[in-house]
Parts: C-alpha cells; sequence; structure tokens
C-alpha cells in the first residue's frame, strides 16, 4: 500500500525539485543580475572608488577606465594607523585589520579580560598619538565593529582626532573641521543611521587637499 | 542613556511594525487567495506554467490528501534537498561559478549546512566568503531558502484548513501549496527586494573576487596558523612583520540572495559577518528594508488566517499577542544595549548618546546602525526563525543577549518564522484554551473545534521536542571535552555561547554568539541532528493536528463558548508562552546571561 503512494511521491519530488531549483536557483539570480548590472551597475560592483593614478598590474577588467586605480570600496573601510589619517574602527578579522575575506566581530564577551585589555591598549594608543587631547574616547572608536570592515566612524570620534590630523598635516584645525562637517552624514528624518563620517572618503579627501596645498 | 537616543531607537521600531502591519493585511488576504486556489489575477497569469508542471511531475492539483501523505511528501522533498545541497558541496570544485575556485566542504560541514537550509535554520559553520562558490550559493543554498519558508507556509496553511474545514479527511496538496507559495508569493516579492536592494550598493554579479590599491598600507603579523573567523582576538600583540597594499574585496551575487535570506526568515549570510557586512547591508535604508522583509510574511498569515476561518478578529488576537511578546524583549534589548559596559566608564570611554554619536555597547555592533538599528534587528531576527544578524551577539550585554536567545527558547512565536510562527503561535493557543477549559471545567474548544486527548499529545510532543533537543544538546556539549573545546569567552558567557547554539539550532534560528568554534565534526554534527528534530518534530505533529482538526466536525457557538479574540484570550496566550518558556529555560538562562549580569552589574 505504501509502494503504491510512494511511486509517485518520488516522481513528483524530483520535478517538483528540479524544477524550483532552475527557477530559483538560476533563473532568478540571473533576472536580479541582469537587472541590477543594466540599471546601476557601480553600485552592483561594488561601489568602488577610482582615483586618477598609476595602472597597477592587478586591475580587474570591467567598468574601471584605463589609467585609473581602484582604491577600495565606499563601502568597505580601510586600515589607517598614521598621525595624518583618521583611524577609522578597530577591526578584529584575524591578525589583518580590514581583512575582506575574513569579516566578523570579535565575538569577545562583555565581562572578557581579554577584551577588557585590548580595549585598554586602543585607549593607550590613540593617548600615546596625542597626548593633550584629555577628552574622553567615543566608544566606537576603541571598540571593534561587527563586520570587521565598518567604513564609518561617529562624528563624535571624527571630531576627537581632528586636533591630531591637523598637527600632523600642518594644516589648520578649521580646515579639518571643515572637512569633517562636509563628510559628516546624519539621520535621515531623524530616525534612519546614525550621525557618521566615511573614514575612506575623509581620508582621500584629506590627502587631495594635502597635494593641492603644495601645488 | 539620554532620551533623544532611545527616543529614536522607539521611533524606528514603531514605523516598522506600523509599517508591517499596515501591509501584512493585504497581503494576509493575497494569500488566502492564492492558497484556496480562487481564480484571482496572479494565479490566472501563472495558471499555464503551473498546470504544465503538474503534468509532468504526475500530480493532480485538485486531489488533496490526509496529513500523513501530506507530511510524507513533505519529508522526502526535504530529505532529497538535503542530499542535494549536501552532494553539491562536495562537488563544488569540479563546478563552474566558482572563480575562487573554493575547495569541496568537508564531509561534516557539508552535512550541517545541508540539514540547516532544508530546515530553514541556516546556521552557518562556515564562513561564506572563504568556502562557498557562487554555484552552491545560488543553486544549493538559495533554492532552499525559497522551498524552505514554502513548505513552511504549506504546513501553516494546512493547519489553517484543520480549523477551517468541517468534517473533511483532507487538509490539503502539498505540491499545490509548496508550488503557489513560491510562484506567487516568494518569488515576485524577493525579486523586487533584491532589485531596490541592489540599487543601495548591495553588489549582484559573478566577477572574480577584486583587488584594490589601498590608500594606506596595512601592516600586520602574520598568523601563526589559519584562525576561523570564529577565534579573531583583534589583539595584534605578536610582531608586526608583514606589509601589504592591497585589499581583496569579496564578489558575488549577493542581493538576490540577501532578499529571500529575509523574506523566508532564513538568514544564512553570503558572508561570515551576515547583515553587518557593507556588501549586504549597506545602509539605514537597506536595514530597514530587510527588517521589514523578515516581518512581513509571519504578519501576514496572521490575517491569513482570520481570512480563512472567517472571522479576522481572530488572527488581530494572534498579532495582537506576537507583538506585544516582541515588544518587551525588544524594550529590553535596546535600553541594555543603550546603557553600555559599565566596565568602560572607569576607562576614560565615552558611551553616552548624543548628536555626534549612537554610543552605548558598540562592541560588535555597525556606526551606521548605532544601538537602535543594532538591538531592533537582533530581536527581529531571533522573535522569528531568522538568524541573520547585524550586530554579534556574542558580544551583546548580559540582558542584551538574554532578549534575544529568550525569544528564540519560547519557540519564535512572536511573528516568527514564515509559517512556522503561525503553526507555533496556534500550538499554544491549543495549549491556552486547553487550560482554561481544565480551569473552568469544560472541554475546550478553539473555532469551534473541540481539543480531545490526540489533539493535546501531538500539542505536547511540539512544545515539548524543542526544550528536550536544546536541553539536552547543552547538557552533552558542556560534559564533552569536544564540546568545552569550543567555547571563546571564561565562564557564564562560555557556558551561554552552547546554550545559544542549541536554543538557535533547535528552534531554527541560525544565529549565534560566534565566539563558538562550531566548525567541528561534534558542533556540525550534535547541531545537524538539533536542527533536524527541532524542525520535524514539530512540523509533523502540528500536521497530525491538522488533520485530526480537519475531520471533526465543528461545534456551533453557544453561551458556554470562550471566545478567543478578547483581551482575556490574548493574555491567556502570552501566558501559556511565557509560562512554559520560563519553566522551561530558566534554570538554564539563570547560569548563563543571568550569572553574568550579576557579576558586571557588581
Amino acid at each position: 500500500m505504501l509502494h503504491s503512494s510512494l511511486r509517485p511521491a518520488l516522481v513528483a519530488t524530483m520535478v517538483i525539485f528540479a524544477f524550483f531549483s532552475l527557477l530559483t536557483g538560476l533563473a532568478y539570480p540571473l533576472l536580479v543580475t541582469g537587472i541590477a548590472q543594466a540599471a546601476f551597475a557601480d553600485r552592483a560592483n561594488g561601489s568602488l572608488i577610482v582615483t586618477a593614478g598609476e595602472p597597477v598590474g592587478s586591475i580587474p577588467r570591467g567598468s574601471i577606465p584605463r589609467g585609473s586605480t581602484p582604491r577600495g570600496s565606499t563601502l568597505i573601510g580601510q586600515h589607517f594607523t598614521g598621525p595624518g589619517y583618521f583611524w577609522g574602527r578597530p577591526s578584529a578579522t584575524g591578525t589583518r585589520p580590514y581583512n575582506a575575506l575574513a569579516s566578523g566581530g570579535s565575538n569577545q564577551g562583555p565581562l572578557n579580560p581579554a577584551w577588557l585589555d585590548a580595549v585598554k591598549m586602543r585607549i593607550d594608543t590613540l593617548r600615546a598619538a596625542d597626548p593633550a587631547n584629555t577628552a574622553s574616547i567615543p566608544v566606537d572608536l576603541v571598540t571593534a565593529s561587527a563586520s570587521g570592515l565598518d567604513p564609518h566612524i561617529s562624528v563624535a570620534a571624527a571630531k576627537y582626532q581632528t586636533a591630531r590630523v591637523a598637527r600632523a598635516r600642518n594644516l589648520p584645525v578649521t580646515t579639518m573641521q571643515s572637512l569633517v562637517a562636509k563628510h559628516t552624514q546624519g539621520r535621515w528624518l531623524g530616525i534612519f543611521g546614525e550621525p557618521r563620517v566615511n573614514v575612506l572618503e575623509l581620508n582621500i579627501a584629506l590627502d587631495a587637499l594635502a597635494l593641492d596645498a603644495t601645488r | 542613556m539620554t532620551i533623544a537616543s532611545i527616543a529614536s531607537s522607539i521611533a524606528l521600531g514603531v514605523l516598522l511594525l506600523g509599517s508591517v502591519i499596515l501591509c501584512a493585511r493585504p497581503l494576509g488576504r493575497y494569500i488566502a487567495d492564492v492558497m484556496e486556489g480562487r481564480p484571482i489575477l496572479a494565479l490566472r497569469l501563472g495558471g499555464e506554467l503551473e498546470r504544465a508542471l503538474y503534468r509532468v511531475a504526475g500530480i493532480d492539483p485538485a486531489r488533496e490528501t490526509g496529513w500523513k501523505q501530506y507530511a510524507l511528501n513533505l519529508l522526502l522533498f526535504s530529505t532529497c534537498g538535503v542530499l542535494f545541497v549536501y552532494l553539491l558541496q562536495r562537488v563544488q570544485l569540479w563546478l563552474p561559478l566558482n572563480p575562487q575556485s573554493f575547495g569541496n566542504v568537508t564531509p561534516d560541514s557539508a552535512f550541517n549546512t545541508a540539514i540547516s537550509f532544508v530546515t530553514n535554520t541556516n546556521w552557518q559553520g562556515y564562513a561564506g566568503e572563504s568556502t562557498m562558490s557562487y554555484l552552491t550559493q545560488m543553486l544549493g543554498l538559495a533554492v532552499q531558502n525559497f522551498v524552505s519558508a514554502a513548505t513552511g507556509i504549506a504546513v501553516a496553511i494546512a493547519l489553517i484548513r484543520g480549523f477551517a474545514r468541517h468534517a473533511s479527511p483532507t487538509v490539503g496538496n502539498f505540491w499545490v501549496d509548496l508550488t503557489r507559495s513560491t510562484l506567487y508569493l516568494l518569488l515576485p516579492a524577493a525579486t523586487l527586494i533584491a532589485i531596490v536592494l541592489a540599487s543601495q550598493g548591495v553588489i549582484q554579479n559573478f566577477a572574480a573576487f577584486k583587488d584594490v590599491t589601498t590608500v594606506a598600507p596595512t601592516t600586520y603579523a602574520p598568523p601563526d596558523e589559519p584562525t576561523g573567523p570564529g577565534t579573531n582576538t583583534g589583539a595584534g600583540t605578536a610582531t608586526l612583520s608583514t606589509t601589504t597594499g592591497t585589499q581583496t574585496l569579496p564578489m558575488g551575487p549577493v542581493a538576490s540572495q540577501e532578499a529571500i535570506k529575509e523574506l523566508g526568515t532564513n538568514g544564512g549570510g553570503f558572508f561570515n559577518a551576515n547583515s553587518a557586512h557593507p556588501f549586504e547591508n549597506p545602509n539605514a535604508f537597506t536595514n530597514f528594508l530587510e527588517l521589514f522583509a523578515i516581518l512581513l510574511i509571519p504578519a501576514a498569515l496572521t490575517f491569513t488566517f482570520g481570512a480563512m476561518v472567517g472571522d479576522a478578529r481572530q488572527g488581530w488576537a494572534i498579532l495582537v499577542g506576537m507583538t506585544m511578546l516582541f515588544t518587551a524583549l525588544w524594550l529590553v534589548a535596546a535600553s541594555s544595549e543603550q546603557a553600555g559596559n559599565p566596565l568602560l566608564v572607569s576607562l576614560g570611554v565615552d558611551q553616552q548618546a548624543s548628536a555626534d554619536q549612537s554610543g552605548g555597547n558598540m562592541e560588535g555592533k555597525e556606526t551606521r546602525f548605532g544601538i537602535g538599528a543594532s538591538a531592533l534587528f537582533a530581536t527581529v531576527t531571533t522573535a522569528t526563525s531568522t538568524g541573520a544578524v547585524n550586530s554579534m551577539h556574542d558580544s551583546m550585554t548580559p540582558l542584551g543577549g538574554l532578549a534575544p536567545m529568550f525569544l528564540m527558547q519560547i519557540g519564535e512565536v512572536a511573528f516568527g518564522g514564515v509559517g512556522s510562527g503561525l503553526y507555533g503561535m496556534l500550538i499554544y493557543a491549543l495549549l491556552g484554551v486547553f487550560i482554561a477549559g481544565l480551569m473552568i471545567g469544560r472541554t475546550p474548544e478553539y473555532l469551534g473545534k473541540k481539543i480531545e486527548a490526540f489533539d493535546m499529545k501531538m500539542t505536547s510532543i511540539a512544545i515539548l521536542a524543542t526544550p528536550l533537543v536544546v536541553l539536552i544538546g547543552t547538557a552533552v556539549a558542556v560534559s564533552v571535552a569536544s564540546g568545552k573545546a569550543g567555547v571563546a569567552n571564561p565562564g557564564a558567557h562560555g557556558y551561554a555561547e552552547i546554550l545559544y547554539a542549541f536554543s538557535s539550532a533547535g528552534n531554527n534560528n541560525g544565529s549565534c554568539f560566534c565566539g563558538l568554534s562550531a566548525n567541528t565534526p561534534f558542533y556540525n554534527t550534535a547541531l545537524g541532528l538539533a536542527m533536524w528534530f527541532g524542525r520535524f518534530w514539530v512540523l509533523i505533529p502540528v500536521l497530525a493536528i491538522a488533520g485530526s482538526l480537519a475531520a471533526k466536525k465543528r461545534a456551533p457557538v453557544t453561551a458556554g463558548t470562550m471566545p478567543t479574540h478578547g483581551p482575556l484570550f490574548v493574555v491567556l496566550l502570552m501566558g501559556s508562552v511565557l509560562l512554559i518558556g520560563a519553566l522551561t529555560y530558566v534554570p538554564a538562562l539563570a547560569l548563563g546571561p543571568v550569572a553574568e549580569h550579576l557579576m558586571i552589574a557588581r
């Protein structure tokens, strides 16, 4: 009796499974890719930042014009440690910060002594880089992000660093403040998103500013 | 904690719940039309394709089956999915769309992942960007994102039919229910959401990973041994001896995966960081859209329920109960995370919310989401069976982490998974009316159906199966060396990682306290079994109840009938959920997050 009901059920399983595999596993992603590539290719390909510069050997084929180098993605943070750059969030992507092949957080708990030590070390590094600054440190500058690739810092974290960067770059603090203000994104409609600054975009603008100053 | 920060968090949540409920009503009625096969426009458009499919598959769409055949078809289909996803991972190296030449997945990991995606859990022991080929992501994982969600809807609809029908020997046709919920609901909605996500920066391509020349070089210590993402410490105490000016950006068809991952309450991320990854969730708007997509169908199904049993108030009662449970635990998570970590205060760290920062406990959170959107996401993902994360739950404050854990442990019924949330909540409704019946000495009834011994036996199995899986699994894991070896954090928090893992697997959630190194033969096997039994030991008893109820006559409403749409019933419903949840899990929680809270607040 079971046999009589099992056989058609097996056939149905196979056919329905094959049908949905083709439809949702191939046709659907291909359709979405086609539309996305036709309508907003830049975004579908990673929101790359392309600045004029010397071409490097590993430029991928595609939408990047010859003679320009992709310097990163506006969405993916990069690691900055020099005093003349704004620093991003601590990154827990293994031993190599901002490694986009190993996204993830520290997963350390709120009582973990190793985590507290790491936070203390980050505080010491920040204090050592700018001993004159006695303000309390914005929390996002000493805590690792969830993705390890967070492109943003809070506006407070950017303001905390302006004096140091200005000194290292030999630029007036007011120039630095207006640059930060220019790159500040607020809460949309007062609800969506948090006050933030894109660190990579800010630092690229900073380099451009320095380049103009030397000309 | 300033009023402003909490106010914007609350405004965000209220806006989310409001827009979900607003859209859920028409969608719920649409789902009822689709599942009842009414000649609406969508069904007329797809009718030709549907009929051709049924013809090839040898299915008579008009022929319904009893609950046993329905369950058998469902089990066959799910088993076929497990085998296919397992095999695909085991041979992906030799198949196309693998530009990074990722190797074949190990047997234990492939077993775990296959069960994980088929059971709508989407627990991930692996890191997507270094493990799965584009083909595996699409043809293996995304397909299950669709059909496991469709399976959940099918079971929920079968149970609703049990209530709605009068002396019927059948509960529906599994193949038709599966096909229609995919074709007319999941696929069009996912396509729309995927395109919007891609327009916002969620990547969608088949390119190889891209090398970019970074603005500044990175100096780092080469790892002595390959470390998994779960074991990251970020401490960086070793010698910094290697310098690179290159960052390799992962690519892939992410938007299409992301849309159905949220819409189907699946939660399996394309990347290890899941919805915290900027390529999966680039801004506050995509975050809102993803939250909306998660809650939409579970909320809509309460209206489908109301429409199919012919009394919209019955659906509203369930929805109100769900929303209240959700809100209570969301506020616990949001306020606890906004308060921040007391240990950082003496170190001179500023955790105050202001116009310039979100403040709060920012470890494991993204700046663009801050506290409000992160706590809301953690609640939404565990109130449903999604398990996608936009922050790392392992780094939440003790009470902030307790909220998502408890939401999973009560069976993910505050909205819940696609289909599984509604049938889970209706099981609690049966328990509620049974307890009320005992108190007033009457035969319990729900929607005119007498609840008898068989129904209560099945209800008990459905309610007790997951706690059994979760608590036994946790007990075994904390007792054996291979279980304890995976723990990343010392003390109570390490135990909480294990409890969270089994709560997540047993309830088919998929989120984690991800410090736990779970990509080991022990955890891959143990959690794989927990997911399988956690899914089917609930789903099959539910179908049995559907069959039993469908066969019963509908009793007329009398003066002695307890109304199941008023505030009293809502209280009874929430009471049963919280009673079972508390009785089962308070001792286990006391050893983990509660102990940790007492230590940190000292």
